[in-house]
C-alpha cells in the first residue's frame, strides 16, 4: 500500500461528520461598505498609503509623462517595462531621458543575475484594485513576468481605478476567478515588509523597497477631490 | 544512504525548560512586550466586535465543512493540481516527506535551497536531513534566518526570532556575515539580511516553501506573508516544492477569503499582509519566468489521528494564527523553547500529542491553566480548554483500556502514586457517608496537616483544612436562620 493509499484509507474509514454549507456571499453582502465609488477611492487610497505606498493620480492621456517625471526626479537609473502596449508607451515617455529603458522579452533564466542586479525599478500593470484592505491584485502574464513585480526595487503599477472592488471577495466573485487561475496571481499592499527583529516595522525587507502606483482616474475627475479626507 | 532521525522527546525536559524559562529575565521582559504588543493589534483589527463574531463563526464552519469533506478534497486538489501540472506526493512520516524532497532535489543534483517559512518542515527537520545530504538549506524569512543562524528553532510560529533582542541579532549577524560592521539600528540589520539573501534567491537550485492553504477547487496554492521572500522562494529558483499538512486542504476559492481574513488580523493585527500569493502551475510554454516544477508534498504525520476522533478533529481546523500562543499566560511566561515541540503554547498542546505520541507530549495537555482565553481568541473556534481536557484523560486512561480511537501514547501520563490519588478520591467522594467520615477527620485532626506538601508547598503556603466543613457551617447557618 502506498502513502497516499494509507492516508486516504485512514481518513475515509474515520466517522463522517454532517457538512453545513456556510454563506460566505451572505456574509460580505452584510458586512459590504454602502460607500460611493468616490469614498471607496479615497478609502483604498488611505489604506495604502498607511503601509508606505505613493500614490500618483493620473489620467490615461498623462500616466506615461507622469511616470517620467517621477522616475527622472529621483534619478533612477534604469526602468524595466514589458512588451506590451502600455510598457512600449512608457518607452516612448522616456526615450529622451538619461533613463535606460530595458525590456522583459527573453527568458529569465538568460539573464537572472542581470535583472537581480542591474535593475532599479519597473513597471507592471495590475487587474484590479481591492479598497477595504488597500490592495492591488497583480496577474502576471507571458507578456508581464512575475519578477517584474519582485526584483527591482521600486516597482510602479498602473491602476486602471474603474476596476476598484469593494473587498476581496467581491473581486473574485465579479470576475469569477474560481473558473480558472493563471500560474500565478498575487495581492499586493504595499512594499515588502518585516517586523521580525523585536517587532519593529522595516520595509524593504525581500521584495521592493517602493510600491509607487499611477492611480488613474477618468478623464475629468478632479483629483483634489480625493485629496481631503485621504 | 543513512537516515536523519527525528529525535523529538520533549516532555521529558518540559518542566525542567518551563523552570530555567522562568528565571531567564530578559526572555520574560521580551515576551512580556512582545505580547502584550500582539494581543493590542489583534484587538485594534476587529474594532466591530459584531463582524469579528459573524466572521469566526464562518470561518469555523468552512474549516469544518472541509474536514468533513477532507478524503475526498484531497483527491480533488491532486486532480485539479496534476491537471495544473503540479506534481503531488504523499508522505505518512517526517522521515518520509523528507525523502520525497531530497529525492527531487538530488535528481537535480541541487545543492543549494532557499526556504520560504514553512512549520511543517520544522516538523519534518527537513533542514538537518538536506544538510546531512550535502543540501544547504538556507531559511529567508527574516526571523527564521536569525534563528537558523544562533542555531535554534523557532520560538514563535509566526514570529520565530521573538525571544531575541536586537542587542543579540546585531551581534549575531557581525560574527557570522563577512563584513558586516555591529549595529543595532533594525532597518539597517534588515538591510543586511536583504543584501545576504537576494544574493542567494539567484543562486539556488530549489526554493522550498509552506502553504496556508490548498484550494481544491482550482488546484492552487496560497502563501501568505509580508517579506517577499515566499514570492522569491517560489518564483526564482527552477524548482519549487511546497510542503503541507493534509489538514490544509480547503474546498473552494471563495473559502480562502474569510480564512485569511481571520488568519492576518488575528495573528499580527494587520487588515491583509504585504502579499497573498497564489500559486496554480509550474512555469507554462511561452512564458518568461517561474519554477519550470512544482511540487506539493503532503504531510500526515499524526494528523489522521487526530481525525479519526469526531471531538479531537477540530483540532484540524486550525489556521496557524498564533492567536491562542499571544493570549497564553503560560506561554508568556516561558516562551516556545520550552515546549521543546515544533507548535508551541497552546495549540501546540493540542496537536503535539498527535504527532508525538503522548508518551513524549503528556506533559502538554497539562501546561495549561485552562483560563480560557486561547478559546476565546481561536479565529476557527477550536475549543482547545476542551481539547486539553480530553487529552489529560487519554494520557491517564490505562493503557490496556480498549477505546474506539486509541491515542499513541494512551496511558502515558499515568503514575503509580497520581492513580493512587484519583482512587482514594473517587473512594472519599464516591459515596456520602465516605465523604462525611472524610470532612469529619480532615476538619477535626487539622492540626496534623504536614507543613511539607511535594507538589504544592514549594510555590504556596501550606493547604490546611478549615475548622468547620462547608456542610457544618450551612448547617449552622440554617439553624440560626430558622
Ligand atoms: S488554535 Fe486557533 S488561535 Fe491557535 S494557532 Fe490555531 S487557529 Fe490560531
Amino acid at each position: 500500500m502506498s502513502a497516499r493509499d494509507n492516508i486516504l484509507g485512514k481518513l475515509k474509514a474515520a466517522p463522517v461528520t454532517p457538512v453545513i454549507e456556510p454563506d460566505t456571499a451572505a456574509h460580505f453582502a452584510r458586512f459590504a461598505s454602502t460607500a460611493s465609488k468616490l469614498e471607496l477611492l479615497k478609502h483604498w487610497a488611505a489604506a495604502m498609503r498607511s503601509v508606505k505606498t505613493e500614490i500618483i493620480w493620473v489620467t490615461e492621456s498623462n500616466w506615461a509623462d507622469k511616470l517620467a517625471a517621477r522616475v527622472t526626479a529621483t534619478n533612477l537609473p534604469d526602468l524595466l517595462v514589458s512588451d506590451t502596449p502600455h510598457g512600449t508607451k512608457a518607452r516612448a515617455a522616456l526615450a529622451n531621458s538619461d533613463v535606460t529603458v530595458k525590456v522583459f522579452d527573453r527568458p529569465v533564466d538568460e539573464w537572472k543575475e542581470s535583472l537581480f542586479n542591474d535593475v532599479s525599478a519597473s513597471l507592471t500593470r495590475c487587474l484590479c484594485g481591492i479598497a477595504q484592505t488597500g490592495t492591488l491584485v497583480l496577474w502576471p502574464d507571458s507578456k508581464e513576468p512575475r519578477t517584474m513585480s519582485l526584483v527591482p526595487p521600486v516597482h510602479f503599477v498602473l491602476f486602471d481605478t474603474q476596476t476598484l472592488y469593494p473587498n476581496f471577495f467581491t473581486a473574485m466573485d465579479a470576475q469569477q476567478w474560481s473558473a480558472g487561475m493563471p500560474t500565478n496571481a498575487v495581492l499586493v499592499s504595499g512594499p515588502s515588509k518585516t517586523a521580525d527583529i523585536q517587532l519593529t516595522l522595516a520595509y524593504g525587507a525581500h521584495g521592493p523597497r517602493e510600491v509607487i502606483v499611477l492611480a488613474c482616474l477618468p478623464e475629468g475627475v478632479n483629483p483634489t477631490l480625493l485629496e481631503d479626507a485621504a | 544512504m543513512s537516515q536523519h532521525t527525528v529525535t523529538l522527546y520533549p516532555s521529558r525536559q518540559f518542566k525542567d525548560n518551563a523552570r530555567s524559562a522562568l528565571g531567564d529575565t530578559e526572555l520574560r521582559h521580551s515576551l512580556r512586550t512582545a505580547m502584550d504588543f500582539l494581543m493590542a493589534k489583534r484587538l485594534s483589527a476587529f474594532p466591530d466586535e459584531n463582524e469579528l463574531e459573524t466572521l469566526r463563526t464562518l470561518g469555523e464552519t468552512i474549516r469544518q465543512r472541509c474536514l468533513a469533506k477532507l478524503p475526498t478534497l484531497l483527491e480533488q486538489l491532486e486532480a485539479k493540481l496534476t491537471a495544473n501540472g503540479i506534481q503531488v506526493h504523499w508522505a505518512e512520516t517526517p522521515a518520509e516527506a523528507n525523502q520525497i524532497i531530497q529525492g527531487l532535489i538530488d535528481r537535480r543534483n541541487g545543492k543549494l535551497a532557499v526556504k520560504g517559512k514553512s512549520m511543517v518542515s520544522e516538523e519534518t527537520e527537513l533542514n538537518h536531513h538536506l544538510e546531512a545530504h550535502g543540501v544547504t538549506a538556507v531559511e529567508s524569512d527574516m526571523g527564521e534566518y536569525i534563528v537558523q543562524m544562533a542555531g535554534e528553532k523557532p520560538t514563535h510560529i509566526i514570529m520565530p526570532a521573538i525571544h531575541k533582542t536586537k542587542a543579540q541579532i546585531a551581534k549575531l549577524f557581525s560574527e557570522n556575515i563577512p563584513d558586516t560592521p555591529y549595529t543595532e539600528d533594525v532597518d539597517e540589520l534588515i538591510q543586511i539580511g536583504r543584501k545576504a539573501l537576494r544574493h542567494l534567491y539567484m543562486k539556488a537550485d530549489v526554493g522550498i516553501s509552506g502553504v496556508n492553504f490548498a484550494v481544491a477547487e482550482t488546484g492552487t496554492l496560497c502563501l501568505v506573508e509580508n517579506e517577499g521572500n515566499g514570492r522569491m522562494c517560489t518564483t526564482v529558483p527552477d524548482m519549487h516544492i511546497a510542503i503541507t499538512g493534509i489538514e490544509k486542504v480547503v474546498e473552494k476559492l471563495s473559502d480562502v477569503v474569510p480564512l485569511y481574513s481571520l488568519l492576518t488580523r488575528s495573528a499580527i493585527g494587520q487588515p491583509i499582509t504585504t502579499y497573498f500569493n497564489m500559486i496554480s502551475s509550474p512555469r507554462k510554454e511561452g512564458e518568461l519566468d517561474g519554477p519550470r516544477e512544482v511540487h506539493l508534498v503532503l504531510l500526515d504525520n499524526g494528523r489522521s489521528q487526530a481525525y479519526a476522533d469526531t471531538q479531537l478533529r477540530k483540532t484540524l481546523q486550525c489556521i496557524r494564527c498564533g492567536a491562542c500562543m499571544n493570549h497564553c499566560p503560560v506561554y508568556t511566561r516561558i516562551g516556545g523553547h520550552a515546549y521543546g515541540t515544533t507548535y508551541p503554547g497552546p495549540i501546540g498542546e493540542i496537536i503535539s500529542p498527535h504527532l508525538l505520541g503522548l508518551e513524549n507530549t503528556s506533559d502538554l495537555p497539562t501546561a495549561s491553566s485552562l483560563c480560557g482565553a486561547c478559546g476565546e481568541v481561536c479565529p476557527v473556534r477550536i475549543p482547545i480548554p476542551e481539547m486539553l481536557m480530553r487529552l489529560r484523560e487519554e494520557s491517564q486512561r490505562p493503557a490496556n483500556e480498549h477505546v474506539a480511537h486509541p491515542l499513541r501514547g494512551q496511558g502515558a501520563g499515568r503514575t503509580g502514586k497520581e492513580s493512587i490519588a484519583w482512587r482514594v478520591w473517587k473512594g472519599v467522594v464516591g459515596k456520602a457517608s465516605h465523604y462525611k467520615l472524610f470532612g469529619w477527620t480532615a476538619s477535626h485532626l487539622r492540626a496534623l496537616t504536614p507543613v511539607n506538601q511535594p507538589g504544592w508547598t514549594q510555590n504556596h503556603v501550606p493547604m490546611k483544612p478549615a475548622a468547620k466543613t462547608l456542610h457544618q457551617l450551612i448547617k449552622e447557618r440554617e439553624a440560626k436562620r430558622s
